[in-house]
């Protein structure tokens, strides 16, 4: 029983790695850089859906609602403002950047939230829990995994079906023969970093349900393990950020609950270490074909 | 007037100067080869004219609009598409999806109708249609580089390097192609090392060297032109 409350733990974590590592991948897919700021705004994600719930009064639905779209227009703001001017500058120069404006949005909610952590209020998501047996199910476990899986879903449709869900696989491939079909790549990767932010906001108030604790660095760690989640599962793979981010969740609880908590962390690193010895693309990678 | 004109156009990576004024006409229904040895800038013509590069000075005009500094995704829409170097298909999407896409600019009602059409002329895309482009054969490639560039319907088709790392009876096949695409009615501007084919199948040529252009006139002439045979066709 132990073991099945840490598996559906782990599974619940690892849905909210991956709903963030979908992010990091579909970025680094369309864009090719790294967008270490993205955990950041996971943080403000929270914190809007916060101040919706505790100083607006607003229901938890348009709490989450507008957390995602300040984090939309976040997300596109960031990308026009510090990463779109440097398009044809060196992957180094686009990397600092999106650590500056990490630092740069951690400063910002200290400024407006303070240093002191606010507790998240319970809602519906995290109100109750479901028994099964003797398998005690908190709700907020529920709703992950269902977003989670709801996201794949979508996101599937959405790249297999749709006319600019199609145009980002091409600019993903290829982004000088995109060009050549008549993809205006600058528009695709504003959709991208517009998806990935509503997705941060849906796993910062994920987040803060299962861990109500939130503070300007409430995003960085778990933007940290969604990266090596992205990495693991093959960067640039939406199913590979899944399967990356469910596992991560699950290696990372077992290892808390039957090796040690205290490196439980360290466990997450390793296992990523002895993957990409294994295996230098991750788990569903695709090798890159050098062009000779 | 001409369907495509480029005027003295400058191009520039960084501090080397590529292009050093190229000018050229296309007129509607022809074949135009440029040629050229590695590195002349016959590439970087073509791209500069598809609007992946931007010229330094110069102009691009294209049935009767000036082209020069819009994006690719402005000019694809004009009738105006490139069938890139190396081929360049999506190497995980499937033939048909690299010709839907093809066809990116155009309402999505007309795109059977010429998936269909492309299916009819290169017979072997419609047998590899759920295969993924990245496991075809180089000749595959090719062809559904083409099939996928003709898909916005283009008035002027640029083909670059078409033959490239292609077999002797590949490149034959592919020229074939060309032929009958012109008879068709496409306009073609090709860009070719092999300049012996490239010769043989079109109505005018310009010879590039080092960013300027040496030599122009019908092909017929070139191919049979002293300095071209000793320079460019081994004789």
């Amino acid at each position: 029983m132990i073991f099945l409350d840490n598996l559906i733990n782990g599974l619940s974590l690892g849905s909210i790695y991956a709903i963030i590592a979908l992010g990091y991948t579909m970025v680094y897919g369309i864009a090719k850089m790294l967008n270490f700021a993205h955990g950041d705004v996971i943080m403000v994600g929270g914190y809007m859906a916060f101040c919706g719930l505790q100083y607006w009064g607003v229901p938890t639905v348009l709490s989450l609602v507008i957390a995602m779209a300040v984090c939309t227009v976040l997300g596109v703001t960031i990308e026009g403002l510090a990463y779109r001017p440097l398009r044809q500058a060196p992957g180094l120069a686009v990397l600092i950047t999106a650590i500056g404006m990490s630092y740069l949005l951690q400063n910002l909610a200290l400024m407006i939230w303070g240093a002191n952590p606010k507790s998240f209020p319970t809602t519906f998501i995290n109100g109750s829990s479901i028994r099964l047996g003797s398998l005690n199910i908190s709700s907020a476990t529920v709703y992950t995994i269902l977003a989670n899986v709801i996201i794949m879903v979508l996101l599937t449709l959405f790249t297999s079906r749709t006319r600019m869900g199609k145009a980002m696989r091409c600019v993903s491939q290829d982004r000088g023969a995109a060009q050549l079909m008549g993809i205006n790549v600058n528009r695709t990767i504003t959709v991208t970093f517009a998806i990935g932010s509503a997705l941060a906001a849906i796993a910062g108030v994920l987040l803060c349900s299962s861990y109500p604790i939130l503070q300007p660095t409430t995003g960085s760690m778990p933007g940290i393990k969604a990266f090596t989640a992205a990495v693991f599962g093959g960067i640039g793979s939406i199913p590979g950020a899944m399967l990356g981010g469910v596992l991560l969740g699950v290696i990372e609880i077992f290892g808390k609950a039957y090796i040690s908590t205290e490196l439980g962390d360290a466990i997450v690193f390793a296992v990523l270490i002895v993957v990409l010895l294994v295996r230098p693309t991750g788990l569903l990678g695709k090798a890159v074909r050098e062009k000779v | 007037m001409s369907l495509l004109s480029v005027q003295d156009i400058h191009v520039y990576y960084g501090a080397i100067h590529a292009i050093k004024g190229i000018s050229l006409e296309v007129e509607e229904k022809e074949i135009v080869t440029l040629i050229g040895a590695n590195g002349a800038g016959k590439s970087t013509t073509l791209n500069t004219i598809a609007g992946l590069h931007r010229p330094k000075s110069g102009t691009v005009t294209f049935a009767g609009e000036v082209l020069t500094g819009q994006p690719a995704s402005r000019i694809v829409p004009r009738g105006l598409s490139m069938c890139p170097e190396g081929r360049r298909v999506f190497p995980h999407m499937t033939v048909r999806e690299n010709l839907e896409m093809g066809g990116y600019v155009r309402p999505s009602s007309e795109i059977q109708s010429s998936l269909e059409e492309m299916y009819t002329r290169f017979p072997r895309l419609k047998e590899r249609e759920k295969q993924v482009a990245g496991t075809l054969s180089g000749g595959e490639q090719q062809m559904l580089a083409m099939a996928r560039a003709l898909m916005s319907r283009p008035r002027l088709l640029m083909l670059d390097e078409p033959s490239m790392g292609l077999a002797p009876i590949l490149v034959e096949q592919i020229f074939s192609i060309i032929q009958e695409l012109h008879n068709s009615g496409v306009t073609i501007l090709l860009v070719e090392q092999n300049a012996q084919m490239a010769l043989s199948v079109a109505d005018r040529a310009y010879v590039l060297e080092t960013g300027n252009i040496s030599l122009s006139g019908r092909a017929e002439d070139l191919l049979h032109d002293e300095k071209v045979q000793k320079a460019y066709l081994g004789s």
